[in-house]
């Protein structure tokens, strides 16, 4: 246990409630720490989290040597374990990097790698194999390199399970509270945000695309951060059939490609593109990235239905020049995280485990005395079967009325849902699926706004779509 | 969890198709009619519409949409067809089973000898476009602009673009100038006015709201909140910047038949369509004239068999 002294308020500041920063509360929290986590935008995974593929990488996609290799294939395997106590929905479906006849020596290759890393079960299967398997494949496609403990998830659903359980835990959060600066005195680190000022003995910098800023801050040099936008087009939950695994083609220097990933929600995703850019805050999608894609994808399978994209969206990858990962304690209590992009996603519990090695090296922790290793996520109404439905409807009659129609999304899982944290549309889409079915909200966004304005005594011209600045209505 | 007793007739959706239907089949003899509707009231999107040009055809009177739905619950409320209010059907069976859920009943299984969807549509959306562009706070489908403005007293921008020149949008670009807004332009991809002559005469040319034929919406821009677009002339290729601070899209319904989608379920004698589920009427008049004529026709099906 860290000894405090009488002015220090915290053992641990995270800053960024993104999907490493809540795996890194979430660990933490298994210990007698004071921990609180900040987040300058108004809810939890709004950043880099929420625009991902959603994929558990096996790993092999990185070279055996590198950082990210290690902490993917480790993260890779607790996954699983998190899901079922975290109750996350997780599907091992499976990937597929396939390749045409001239292809197979990179395969190979890449399958070394894979086994180097100690990524599980690989093999190399042909075109019999792939027949069988995965019919919609191109005929021409001979070979591919199977990661059968490949997974899918959404990652906003990480990012919630991950860090109610370290609330639960008495870990807290602030939302929407930028840090403004950070200094050091006598091996305290003071850190001042738009509300407060906070004392406290480690400082985790997992602010995703702006960890380099908040590495300056605090006036340390580390790498400077690239964003790299990646587009994503969704399909209809209608189409089925295009594949069962998530397929990769062989992958470029710098990306993996463009995927055909199967969704956990059970509609395909096709992308993402890669382009370097300058702007941390330019999510628009363009033309040219729907063609690219679609052209990208048709390369890979003999059939693809002709009006398919439903919605696109795009992400920033926090990139570095070497495409590794960096993660160090740079300053005594200062720990850097910095260039977590893909698979920052799959190996965020291992780095979560990594940041606790290196703050137990210097420090025995605690184990915490209450410790809740369980959490419950808010029940999918739509997927239960009918004699549970009927039982959810006698204990809270909400459960009987439909605000989201498309997505059959109940008025008790919206409340439930602001209960734990959700206060803008955005935020109640990512933790109930409201509004993310065909009609994008045409239908329930009024009445959705309603739920907000009641449950959180605000007038309809304060909710947001996703926080300060994104009023919907005058 | 119960198991009612059957129907003869189902119809689910009680807009004007949905009470059409079920007022013609209970006028002609049929017993033992359920209609399900998710809105607390009857009427559908006809209670949004404020606006007149309802009812000339069938009620032979100019109406508003909501006076027109008033006339018609008010045909239903003389017969013994029972209504279901603030009820949410969540699936259809190939067997005419209707699942179906509310707040007090919690979840009901009715099997019926027919079955009528009369679910209206939907709107198409900017993610259908797949418009580039960023996605900030300001953009609405001109249906959800309705419901705001019309419902609920809220107004969704002070500088707006109409994007599509459907009759909803039409609509909305003369209500939004009567609320204070200011309504920049309505661009149409097409050549011709998507919706009607009439709607672009009393809606866009008497408060001078230019309509931009062959003009193609090119791009979103604002991070936060709607700040502005980019259109190109379709012919001379002329790109455009406009300063705005919402997007209304009304280009084009889609019949809304998720029901019969989910389970790979196509119409037949025994589930009919009606209304716009079925296709997308001009006039509310002539979805209502259609519907009576099924609901006609399912009386005679079910009766005539009877007789025999």
């Amino acid at each position: 246990m860290i000894i405090k002294s009488h002015d220090i308020t915290h053992d641990i500041i995270i800053i960024g409630a993104g999907i490493v920063g809540a795996a890194i509360a979430y660990e933490l929290a298994k210990y007698e720490l004071e921990i609180l986590v900040l987040e300058k935008e108004a809810e939890p995974s709004f950043g880099v989290s929420k625009s991902n593929s959603g994929i558990i990488h096996t790993g092999f996609q990185s070279p055996a040597t590198s950082l990210k290799g290690k902490l993917a294939v480790r993260g890779n395997k607790l996954y699983s374990d998190l899901a079922q106590k975290l109750d996350l929905p997780l599907k091992q479906i499976g990937e597929l990097v396939v390749a045409f006849e001239e292809e197979l020596p990179k395969l190979e290759e890449m399958q070394k790698n894979g086994q180097e890393l100690g990524v599980p079960d690989l093999q190399i299967v042909d075109r019999a194999w792939l027949d069988q398997h995965e019919p919609n494949l191109n005929q021409d496609i001979q070979y591919a390199l199977l990661g059968p403990t490949a997974a899918v998830i959404n990652p906003y659903e990480a990012v919630y399970a991950l860090l109610e359980n370290a609330l639960a835990n008495q870990a807290q959060l602030h939302c929407s509270e930028k840090v403004l600066s950070i200094q050091s005195q006598n091996s305290v680190w003071q850190v001042t945000t738009e509300k407060a000022v906070y004392k406290t003995r480690y400082v985790i910098n997992a602010a995703g695309l702006f960890a380099d800023e908040i590495s300056q801050l605090a006036g340390i040099l580390c790498p400077k951060i690239i964003p790299r936008k990646g587009e994503e087009f969704l399909l209809d939950r209608h189409i089925q059939n295009l594949t069962e695994r998530v397929i990769f083609p062989v992958p470029k220097p710098d990306t993996k490609g463009v995927l055909i990933i199967p969704t956990v929600d059970g509609n395909y995703m096709l992308g993402p593109t890669a382009t370097e850019i300058e702007d941390k805050t330019d999510l628009s999608t363009s033309q040219a990235g729907k063609e690219k894609v679609l052209k990208a994808i048709s390369n890979l399978v003999k059939w693809l239905p002709e009006t398919i994209v439903i919605t696109s969206f795009a992400g920033l990858r926090p990139a570095l020049k070497n495409g590794d990962f960096y993660i160090q304690e740079d300053q005594p209590g200062f720990v850097n995280l910095v260039g977590i992009q893909s698979p920052g996603l799959t190996a965020a519990p291992a780095i979560a485990e990594h940041v606790r090695e290196i703050i137990e090296k210097k420090q025995p922790l605690k184990t915490r005395v209450h410790y809740q290793s369980e959490r419950k996520a808010i029940p999918r109404f739509r997927d239960l079967p009918l004699n549970q439905k009927n039982t959810l409807i006698q204990q809270d009659p909400d459960f009987g009325e439909i605000i989201c129609r498309c997505e059959e999304v109940t008025k008790a899982e919206i409340k439930m849902a602001i209960q734990r944290g959700a206060c803008t549309l955005d935020g109640i889409k990512f933790h109930t699926r409201a509004q993310m079915g065909r009609c994008h909200g045409s239908f329930c966004t009024a009445k959705i706004m309603t739920i907000l304005k009641d449950e959180l005594g605000l007038k309809y011209q304060q909710i947001t779509k996703r926080g300060k600045g994104t009023e919907i209505v005058y | 969890m119960s198991i009612k007793k059957e129907y003869n007739l189902i119809v689910i959706g009680g807009g004007p198709a949905g009470m059409a239907v079920a007022y013609s089949a209970f006028q002609a003899g049929v017993k033992d009619i359920l209609l399900i509707e998710r809105h607390h009231k009857l009427g559908g999107i006809l209670n949004q519409c404020i606006h007149v040009g309802f009812g000339l055809h069938y009620f032979k009177k100019e109406l508003t949409g909501t006076e027109y739905a008033a006339r018609y619950r008010k045909l239903l409320s003389n017969t013994d067809i029972e209504i279901k209010l603030s009820t949410f059907v969540t699936n259809v069976s190939p067997q005419k089973e209707v699942t179906f859920i509310n707040r007090s009943d919690g979840v009901c299984v009715a099997r019926a000898q027919r079955l009528v969807l009369a679910t209206g549509c939907r709107e198409r959306t900017r993610e259908m476009l797949t418009v580039p562009g960023f996605r900030p706070a300001g953009i609405f489908t001109a249906g959800l602009a309705q419901e705001m403005v019309n419902i609920y007293g809220l107004m969704p921008g002070k500088k707006i673009v109409v994007v599509g020149s459907g009759d909803i949008g039409l609509i909305m670009a003369r209500r939004l100038t009567l609320e204070g807004s200011q309504v920049l332009a309505v661009l149409e991809i097409q050549p011709q006015l998507s919706g009607l002559i009439r709607n672009k005469v009393q809606c866009l040319d008497d408060f001078n709201i230019p309509l931009y034929l062959e003009h193609e919406l090119l791009e979103i821009l604002g991070k936060n909140r709607v700040e502005g677009i980019r259109y190109r002339d379709v012919k001379g290729q002329k790109e455009v910047y406009m300063k705005c601070d919402a997007v209304l899209f009304s280009v084009g319904l889609i019949p809304e038949r998720d029901l019969l989608i989910d389970q790979e379920m196509t119409p037949s004698n025994e589930v009919r369509l009606a209304g716009n589920a079925n296709y997308v009427h001009e006039l509310v008049d002539h979805a209502t004239k259609e519907s009576e004529k099924i609901g006609q026709e399912i009386a005679q099906e079910l009766l005539g068999a009877k007789n025999v």
